[in-house]
């Protein structure tokens, strides 16, 4: 038997071991399937004169070409219908490696060959890369930006002892999933299309296919069986892929896949957004904060895409743990010639929390004090002290508690004291520590994708069919849907399957993001249960008679009347008095709700908590560093599966670490990124996990709303831990100059920005 | 002229394999998923940095069977006559069943997307095989090439400790097959050349200058590490190709009481043991040189001869003086390595000419040596700036330094002017900081995406700081 709360391994742990789980290269092409490559711009800015495609057109292999006049619906691939990020530009070309064309040919190597081949006539028009940049040159926002503002700054900051004004500039970050963009379209009678697409929004893919193709959405299929990862970067960046590969089956009417190499993956899709950040903060001796002020303008690339609620979720983290008891936070998303940026875990929530950290380091160097105290000074009250800037109350906040434990199993005041001894006494090799904390809210702000459907199938076997509208990259999340199944009917877990997501089965899907996959698809799933179970106990009623009325299912049996029934038998005996054993669930998420306009209202159904204590040591002649412990304790409510949520901690923490270390993103002067594979970015390897690693779940956790089974979203939330690596390395960086100023390292803190920063607080000493 | 041999032949998993219609750019990768739908191993790169294509090649080395991980991505189907290729599909527990690293990977919780799982399976097989109850340490060197996005990793060192215990590698099914596979393997080399679809594999050293007196463009493929991704990422021509990786006499590693001597053919892999014994302080620095699969493909004669500014071995080994034997029809000549780079792209190697091998003199008794680099990322990353260190000391004078860099010009280079700075100068920290400061005049290098002229400068003048403190002042604390 399975249940929540137990550690069931992923479900398809064994395929994976053995190399059998089926992604969607590893689909069995049809017979004749074409392959299609994209051609891509090497002008980040320009006017997009004449595209002569002849040669791409003559090459081996070559069936033939798409363009722009090729799109037989609308030319747009928008995740929030924009209207600005065509499939392929007509009129100007807006960043280097945006695609412009598609060849396909009979092989994938002769369509990449060919695609080489193109000429495209561009005249060059100036461009900005950056967002100081964009700003300077007068840009504009890809998107509306946000004002969040309670209370009076000026009064706040005027009433404050201290003031400090300063930037910081935070580095963006490439999903690198180890599985790159794909879909694989196979074309059908009258207008259908199905598609294999690696994605985390199937319906999206869907939506967006059909109005590229001008088709009714009911005449493509999306399918994704699993993904190899994801983290945001597959949930809008697939348009594009799928709409080519759809429209290629359709107009030659034969099965067509697309898979860019990585270079082009890393190049066309969008990225974690870069974030230039101005603040302000105004603090009491004490290190209370009185007010905040901050600008947090984005690169967003050439278009909107999801830049606005990403920029919006950093304005919601900006405050990370803390209370600001005035505050004025806006964005600025900005265009600029590259790539649109999109969805990274966490969605802009970590540029923020990392601000507010930076504000937490400023007060800490300014007054003197241990940071871990002026983060205490501010953590959000309970009863008091507890409105954020969106004017949502922290109903949920187990900041104390959490962090508390953590400090002490960490030893982390002892350690501190002895990292600084050993500092002042250390010629080359200067250690850090800091533990920082993390809350982060969990809905989509989006409120109307906080809704999830399910379709389950009970045969007359016995055995059970789910369909949820989740996608499956990694997280476990069918595994965590199975047991709530498997419990709900008390059967064995190897009883339940979930294969495919397919927008035929479950329609309207939101995406697989914001950390909400369980908690959405889990409740759908839950309610399409308890449908049949309703069923089940009135067809044991009208059987057995109102003793029936309390039928349990347990342990495999159904227990009814003092009787019990096999599951396998008592289904049986269902399907032939004619019950619907099939039920579609469905779930929205209650109490949220968000007027932008206003800034006010509240977005998050609940807080997910957690804090993290790192120890670095680094080598002040390279810069070069080691991580040598980290401590976690993170809360995710009571565990649905505690080994998968501990599996997400430490992933997520690992990869914060990672966007925060050596995952540079270096564009040269034209707007060529050049950081585009692996061999020139750089994500943590096994030698970068902390020698010593200690992840720990709050069990004592509840998530005090009803979220399935208590539990609370995990996918996010503890990517932020990966900030407490950066805030040590800042405490090691600082100890060149007796910590008596801020570090104010920048995001990547690589070596050599480690190296420069103890050298610009040595020069300023 | 002697019978060529137009196929290629090989043993897959379980099964010979004769290729005819074959190019010499076809890549093991696509022939597994494409020809074959092998569809375990992926590509998550094609540039053998991410892992993902892990398999296990086994070659007769000197008659022996070793298998080692490569990266399927970058590897060329006709370099692997006469070997065995492994792929996840093949394995398997004694008793048929998950393999004890697959168990070991489930039982840990080792995936979650699961794309990086077969390759990361591999690479934990091959360690398996050679240290089944590893240290972290060797974990980690086992894992340098292999990226996983979603674990951390925390759950595969997990399981990388725990294989060992699931099962002992005496019991292995491929172990059980190795007299049969040797003999297979044995009796594919046929001592002939090999000629398809571009693809030249000369019969021995002679023919190979032969070959190259006859094709004097051709593009000579050892561990194709390099040239893999002159296919994969730029789609260039590389016929006439000439594979060389099958000359073991080209591999061998040979330590006398004067040098070692490095066949320009032996991968990484193959010098770290004779390395480490003549020049231990170098095995750090050899261990961050690329990933495990690319170390066991890539060879030290290719790192030299591509001319890189940014290859690892040339400024470790002109620090130690060493010389080059180039070889073409007309005989052997020798050439100081650090002559050997004229310019960026430039290397004095004539037409139909090829390294045979590298020859490092022993250290001299009072030489003090060290090795840096210095990377964005420690491991499997590309030199930012890298260091070979040979200062003599006699009397408490240093009578001779010989510095060289890499990264930090066109070519690799000495560093003259903070060598002059230091050559008659007592051992001490001043003459140090001197030469610290003199490097600075030496080098002007880049900015580029690894990083910015300024660090690579700075980063230059510590290292000699570093030098002093590991040599010098911990020489004195001491005494």
């Amino acid at each position: 038997m399975s249940k929540t709360g137990e550690n069931t391994r992923h479900d398809s742990a064994i395929k994976h071991v053995t190399g059998r789980a089926d992604y969607t290269d590893d689909i069995a092409e049809p017979a004749g399937t074409l392959h299609a490559y994209l051609g891509c711009s090497k002008v980040a800015h320009g006017t997009l004169k004449a595209l002569d495609l002849s040669a791409v057109e003559a090459a081996e292999g070559v069936v033939g070409v798409l363009t722009a006049a090729d799109i037989p619906g609308v030319n747009d691939v928008s995740a929030v219908h924009a209207h600005d990020e065509p499939v392929f530009p007509t009129e100007t070309v807006q960043f280097y490696g945006q695609p412009l064309f598609a060849v396909v040919a009979t092989t994938r190597d002769l369509a990449r060959r060919a695609a080489e081949l193109a000429v495209a006539d561009i005249e060059v028009l100036p461009h900005a890369l950056t967002t100081r940049e964009a700003m300077a040159q007068g840009y504009p926002d890809v998107t509306a930006p946000l004002k969040l503002e309670r209370g009076d700054v000026a009064q706040g900051m005027a009433r404050a002892k201290h003031r400090i004004k300063a930037a910081m500039e935070i580095g963006g970050q490439d999903h690198m999933y180890l599985e790159g963009h794909i879909s694989l379209a196979i074309p059908g009678e009258d207008d259908d299309v199905v598609l294999h697409c690696s994605t985390q929004h199937p319906t999206e893919a869907q939506v967006i296919v059909a109005q590229v193709l001008g088709v009714p959405a009911n005449a493509v299929v999306v399918k994704v069986r699993r993904m190899g990862g994801g983290f945001g970067g597959k949930e809008s960046q697939m348009n594009l892929f799928a709409s080519v590969a759809a429209m290629a089956a359709k107009k030659w009417n034969v099965p067509v896949k697309i898979r860019p190499d990585r270079d082009q993956d890393m190049s066309a899709t969008g990225k974690r957004h870069d974030f230039s950040v101005d603040y302000e903060v105004g603090f009491d001796a004490d290190g209370r904060i009185e007010a905040v002020e901050g600008q947090f303008a984005a690169r967003c690339g050439f278009a909107a895409d999801l830049s606005g609620p990403v920029t919006d979720r950093a304005l919601f983290h900006a405050d990370n743990a803390y209370y600001y008891p005035n505050v004025r936070l806006t964005s600025r998303p900005m265009k600029t010639n590259t790539v649109s940026n999109t969805a990274f875990r966490g969605f802009g929530g970590p540029q923020g929390v990392i601000v507010a950290e930076r504000m937490v380091e400023e007060i800490a160097y300014a007054l003197g004090k241990d940071p871990l105290d002026v983060r205490r000074a501010n953590f959000y009250g309970i009863g008091a002290r507890d409105v954020t800037p969106y004017h949502q109350t922290v109903e949920d906040n187990i900041l104390e508690r959490l962090v508390g434990e953590l400090e002490e199993t960490t030893d982390y005041r002892k350690r501190r004291a002895d990292i600084i001894a050993h500092n002042a006494t250390s010629a080359t090799v200067k250690r850090g520590i800091a533990l920082t904390p993390v809350k982060f809210g969990i809905s989509f702000t989006a409120t109307w994708y906080n809704q999830a459907g399910a379709l389950l199938h009970v045969y007359k076997d016995g055995s059970i069919m789910v369909n949820h509208g989740g996608t499956e990259m990694g997280q476990g999340l069918n595994t965590k849907i199975a047991q709530i199944v498997a419990e709900a009917f008390g059967v064995d877990l190897s009883l339940v399957k979930i294969t495919k997501t397919a927008t035929d089965k479950v329609p309207n899907t939101s995406a697989t993001a914001a950390s909400s996959g369980t908690d959405l698809n889990g409740m759908a799933a839950l309610d399409a249960c308890e449908q049949i179970k309703a069923r089940l106990a009135g067809f044991a009623t009208e059987r057995w008679g109102d003793m029936c009325k309390d039928v349990q299912f347990v342990g495999g049996k159904v227990l009814c009347g003092g009787a019990e029934h096999a599951w396998a038998d008592f289904i049986g005996q269902a399907y032939m008095a004619r019950v619907q054993l099939s039920a579609a669930g469905f779930y929205k998420t209650p109490k949220i709700h968000w007027d932008r306009d206003k800034g006010q209202g509240r977005p998050f159904y609940y807080y997910a908590y957690g804090a993290a204590c790192s120890e670095v040591s680094v080598d002040t002649l390279t810069g070069e560093y080691r991580v040598e412990r980290a401590d976690v304790l993170h809360d995710v409510g009571r565990s649905l599966n505690p080994v998968l949520d501990k599996g997400q901690v430490e992933g997520a923490f690992i990869q914060g670490m990672g966007w925060l270390t050596t995952e540079e993103l270096w564009w040269d002067n034209k707007g060529q990124l050049r950081t585009h594979a692996p061999s020139t970015y750089k994500i943590p390897l096994a030698s970068d996990k902390p020698r010593e690693f200690n992840v720990r779940l709050a069990e004592w956790s509840e998530n005090p709303e009803r979220t399935i089974k208590r539990s609370k979203a995990v996918g996010e939330p503890p990517f932020m831990l990966g900030i407490s690596v950066f805030e040590a390395l800042g405490h090691a960086v600082a100890s060149v100059a007796g910590y008596a100023q801020c570090p104010r390292l920048d995001a990547p803190a690589t070596p050599e920005r480690v190296l420069m920063a103890m050298e610009r607080l040595k020069r300023d000493a | 002229m002697a019978q060529h041999r137009n196929e290629i032949r090989f043993l897959l998993n379980g099964a010979p394999v004769v290729l005819r219609d074959l190019q010499a750019q076809d890549t093991l990768l696509d022939y597994l998923r494409l020809e074959r739908r092998l569809t375990g191993t992926k590509e998550g790169c094609a540039e053998g940095d991410c892992g993902a294509c892990t398999v296990l090649v086994g070659r007769l080395c000197e008659g022996a069977l070793v298998y080692e991980t490569v990266n399927a991505c970058i590897r060329f189907v006709a370099s692997l006559d006469g070997c065995h290729v492994v792929t996840i599909e093949h394995l398997r527990g004694a008793e048929g069943g998950l393999h004890p690293v697959q168990q070991a990977m489930v039982d840990a919780h080792g995936s979650q997307c699961g794309f990086c799982t077969p390759g990361i399976v591999m690479s934990l097989y091959a360690l398996w095989m050679h240290a089944p109850e590893p240290t972290d340490e060797q974990i980690e060197v086992a894992l340098q090439g292999n990226l996983c996005r979603c674990t951390g990793y925390e759950p595969i060192f997990k399981a990388a400790r725990a294989a060992g215990t699931l099962g002992k590698p005496e019991a292995d099914p491929l172990l059980a097959e190795r007299a049969m596979v040797t003999a297979a393997l044995a009796a594919m080399h046929d001592g002939q050349r090999v000629a398809l679809g571009g693809a030249i594999l000369p019969t021995d050293v002679e023919d190979f200058a032969q070959v190259l007196a006859e094709n004097p463009d051709a593009t000579i493929i050892a561990g194709a590490t390099d040239v893999g991704l002159w296919v994969t990422k730029m789609m260039k021509s590389i016929t006439p190709a000439v594979f060389i990786g099958h000359l073991s006499v080209l591999r061998r590693v040979m330590l006398t009481d004067r040098a070692l001597r490095i066949g320009a053919g032996a991968s990484y892999s193959e010098v770290e043991a004779l390395l480490a014994q003549a020049f231990p302080y170098m095995l750090p620095y050899w261990h961050r040189i690329a990933g495990w699969q690319v170390r066991n493909m890539g060879t030290v004669g290719g790192n030299i001869a591509n001319g890189s500014p940014i290859g690892d071995t040339p400024p470790v080994f002109i620090a130690l003086g060493a010389k080059l034997h180039l070889r073409s029809t007309a005989g052997v000549r020798e050439v100081l390595l650090e002559e050997f780079f004229i310019d960026y792209g430039k290397q004095d190697l004539r037409a139909g000419e090829f390294v045979e091998a590298v020859e490092l003199p022993l250290a001299e008794a009072g030489v003090l040596h060290a090795a840096y680099k210095v990377s964005k990322r420690r491991d499997e990353d590309i030199t930012a700036v890298a260091a070979g260190f040979a200062v003599k000391v006699e009397r408490g004078v240093i009578t001779r330094a010989r510095i060289a860099f890499g990264g930090m010009a066109a070519t690799p280079k000495r560093a003259r002017l903070a060598e002059a700075a230091l050559e008659g100068q007592p051992f001490a920290e001043a003459s140090f900081e001197a030469a610290a400061k003199a490097v600075g005049d030496d080098f002007a290098p880049l900015t580029d995406w690894r990083a910015s002229a300024e660090y690579r400068s700075l980063v230059a003048a510590n290292l000699f700081r570093r030098f002093w403190l590991e040599q010098g002042a911990a020489r004195e604390a001491a005494e």
